[in-house]
């Protein structure tokens, strides 16, 4: 039992994981793409479209990646997590159902288009279903994150003798206090992803003295971009999401802060240590004092609940990884802020194009915002742990009964091969795409 | 309420059978008949701008199974484990194989991608048959065991296959010869019904070739159809039951046998769409046919002790049904309009969309 638990664990978040690399690019893209085509709308001048269309490429194998391994993430529900779907299919199956009819049928029509018909339709149209396929794609998010909220936080529905969970308020599901913080969080964390791969990219062509056209194009827009996102994404987006946990699960918040005892005067903020389980403290600890109960509060001494007022067994599963997960991202997201910033600064003194340690920088910081909207969601996930749904139906109560642990590493072990198949030959694209450029259109 | 449900699912489920099933086809096509790299391109240039759309209509399917139906969804989902696993990796290699070819001019890459597409879309068209003749065939829910229920009464797992391969053993296994039966028949069908998708849009030399091919399936295809006639009474003794209740029901045999003998015809016709229409016409008429006759079953109990599962058994709670109907028709009005979108403007040949070049 305990064996079979832990497979469809693992493999869920195996596959969760490796799918949501795709998305969290495509959905900021798609927004950096309409606004290309926007701008060569207005000004007629072809670098913005051929920008537009270079990209295009990109989200195009990006796209493709998100639907091969999004298909099994909708499976594995009844696949692995049958009792769980059981019981509140009649719930989470709406959002679930309503993406399927509303968001990938709208993206999946008018990606085609988009993809093939530039020639067929004329610019406006074209640039019509650009803008298509990000309603799509952002309607997805949307869609997901209602379901996500549902779990951390439950609302609309009833529970019946037999356990089910049955809903008697469709819009209760998206006027809940949880959706809104999370869902701009989101998507701003993905639009910081799609910002950095741009401005990573124009980078490299500066500092390989090629397509530098394109390279002070994509630095360009991928700075102002990424400053404006990586803002608003900790500020004031990542506060209400920190505030909804604080409010609705207490105990995750101490968790995620480390935050072992309540302590008189106020929390301090912990910046680096190690959670030490055994003797409920944190070793090498570097921390302000005030800081949490100011930033929870606005208020110096507020009082913030610890660990030890609540009950062992509601504890989240994995302190440490929810802990290190939240701080990987809050720490890479502080340093996003502060390259971001820099960046900006010397583009306004118009000195970017030639600091070449900037340039580098944003090079190099390329897989880390993957890793910061990954550690994102962990905090999200693992922080809800023991829960599946929070507060009402535990994890070890949602899986499968009838397939074995047995059968799942099975199939884990073959998603873990097909991934990195998957992975090798999407990385060799990527890079023959970018290393060939973006076209020129002669006018 | 159960009931609207039901028919839009079977109705889903038919339309992305009729839709990527031309997608599975064409791969079959591409695999045996498809010699050089011009015919290649015919095949891939008549799916390339659809497959994706086609393979929209499953995860909507399984998304309102999952909400109007969710005790069924688990319990099949869970039960059917391995062999709809191995659907997701085959359906990965497939869009990875028609994705991929174009990226690189090498002939051993070409080699290894197009028999990638071409063998995954071959597994995909026998494992949907299978899947179907699973379901008919029914399962032994609660897995029974002398007379006790192992599990709760609507939950199941079922290995690849048993020794004896047979459809009335005691331990039932995905693969048996029945189950089979319908795979082969799903492999014949979609290969026909492929054939006709790319003699439809493309004007490629491939087309006389298919027309002979699909000539020839045609007798296998009435063939195996008879032969799975006859032998149905093994699974179900009383196959005729609903029809009997609700003679209406004849409508759908009826569109099944316009489709199968239509097909014979359809040389004689001069346009080219019209062997896809009938194809088209028999899988929506065959799965339809044989939805209704387990009616209101949709996973029959193959012990004594555990009722089958049908659409009352399984169902959401009444509210979350009918408020479903609100925004599910306001999604389908949508879907019509980007469909016309779409059809309209891909409408006539594809020969020159260029599909797959980088």
């Amino acid at each position: 039992m305990e064996d079979m638990l832990f497979y469809d664990r693992i493999q869920f978040a195996f596959t969760i994981t490796f799918h949501y690399l795709f998305p969290q690019l495509t959905m900021g893209l798609s927004l950096l793409i309409v606004i290309f085509k926007w701008k060569f709308l207005r000004t007629q001048r072809s670098k913005y479209n051929d920008a537009a269309k270079f990209w295009m490429k990109i989200f195009a194998l990006n796209f493709a990646m998100g639907v091969v391994t999004g298909i099994p993430m909708e499976f594995q529900f009844g696949t692995n997590w049958a009792k769980f779907s059981e019981l509140t299919g009649g719930i989470i199956g709406q959002t679930l159902a309503m993406e399927g009819m509303y968001s990938f049928f709208l993206e999946s029509s008018f990606l085609g288009l988009f993809l093939f018909g530039e020639k067929l339709m004329g610019q406006k149209l074209h640039f019509l279903t650009g803008f298509l396929v990000f309603l799509g794609s952002w309607a997805s998010g949307f869609l997901i994150i209602a379901t996500h909220s549902w779990m951390q936080h439950p609302v609309g529905y009833e529970i019946l003798e037999n356990g089910k969970f049955v809903l008697d308020n469709f819009s209760a599901l998206f006027s809940n206090p949880w959706l809104w913080p999370s869902y701009l969080h989101n998507q701003l964390a993905s639009v910081v992803t799609a910002a950095f791969v741009v401005a990573g990219v124009g980078a490299l062509y500066l500092l390989n003295n090629k397509y530098s056209e394109f390279g002070r194009l994509f630095v360009k827009t991928g700075v102002i971009s990424g400053l404006v996102s990586s803002i608003l994404v900790a500020f004031p987006t990542g506060d209400w999401t920190a505030k909804n946990v604080v409010e609705h699960q207490p105990v995750t918040f101490a968790a995620m802060e480390g935050i072992f005892k309540t302590e008189d005067g106020g929390s301090e903020i912990v910046l680096i240590g190690q959670p030490d389980m055994e003797n409920k403290k944190l070793d090498n600890k570097i921390a302000v004092p005030n800081i949490l109960s100011f930033l929870t509060y606005q208020n110096w001494d507020a009082e913030i609940k610890g660990l030890n007022e609540f009950d062992e067994k509601d504890y989240p599963t994995n302190i440490p990884g929810l802990y290190y997960a939240y701080h990987i991202m809050v720490g890479l997201g502080t340093i996003f802020i502060a390259l971001m910033a820099i960046a900006a600064i010397q583009l306004w003194r118009k000195k970017l194009y030639k600091t070449k340690w900037v340039l580098w920088g944003l090079l190099f910081m390329i897989p880390f915002p993957y890793i910061a909207n990954t550690t994102g969601w962990y905090t999200a996930e693992l922080g809800r742990q023991p829960w599946l749904v929070y507060n009402l139906l535990r994890t070890s109560e949602g899986a499968s009964p009838t397939v074995s642990a047995g059968n799942t590493l099975f199939t884990l072990l073959g998603f873990v091969g097909l991934y990195l198949l998957l992975g090798m030959l999407f990385l060799i694209l990527v890079g023959k795409i970018i290393k060939k450029g973006p076209e020129t259109t002669i006018s | 309420m159960e009931l609207f449900w039901y028919i839009v699912l079977m109705g889903m489920l038919a339309t992305y059978i009729v839709l990527d099933g031309y997608d599975f086809g064409a791969g079959i096509v591409h695999l045996f008949f498809a010699k050089t790299e011009k015919d290649k391109k015919a095949v891939t240039n008549a799916i390339g701008p659809f497959w994706d759309a086609n393979e929209v209509w499953l995860i909507a399917s399984g998304g309102v199974l999952f909400f109007a139906f969710p005790t069924l969804y688990a319990s099949s989902f869970s039960g059917f484990y391995l062999p709809l696993i191995m659907i997701l990796w085959l359906l990965i290699f497939r869009a990875v194989g028609l994705e991929l070819r174009g990226q690189f001019h090498n002939v051993l890459w070409h080699e290894v991608w197009d028999k990638a597409f071409g063998i995954a879309s071959l597994l995909l068209a026998l494992f949907f048959g299978v899947a179907l003749g699973n379901v008919v065939r029914g399962v032994n829910l609660g897995m029974v065991e002398n007379g006790v229920s192992a599990h709760e009464a609507h939950y199941f797992f079922l290995p690849l296959w048993n020794p004896t391969f047979s459809p009335s053993a005691e331990h039932l296994g995905i693969i048996d010869w029945f189950t089979l039966l319908l795979g082969i028949i799903g492999v014949v069908a979609l290969t026909i019904h492929g054939a006709n998708w790319i003699i439809f849009k493309t004007n490629s030399g491939l087309n006389q070739k298919l027309k002979q091919v699909i000539f020839r399936l045609n007798f296998v295809l009435l063939a195996l159809v008879i032969a799975s006639l006859l032998l149905w009474h093994i699974i179900e003794p009383d196959p005729f039951h609903n029809f009997i209740e609700m003679p209406w029901l004849w409508i759908l045999p009826l569109i099944t046998f316009i489709g199968l003998f239509g097909l014979f015809k359809a040389q004689q016709f001069k346009k080219d769409g019209t062997g896809f229409l009938f194809s088209s016409l028999f899988l929506f008429g065959g799965f339809l046919t044989t939805a209704a006759s387990i009616f209101p079953n949709v996973l029959p109990s193959t012990n004594s002790i555990n009722p089958s599962l049908t659409i009352y058994n399984v169902a959401a709670e009444e509210y979350g049904l009918s408020v479903g109907v609100n925004w599910f028709v306001v999604a389908l009005f949508l879907l019509a309009i980007y469909m016309v979108v779409q059809y309209r403007i891909f409408k006539g040949k594809m020969d020159d969309v260029g599909y797959g070049e980088h």
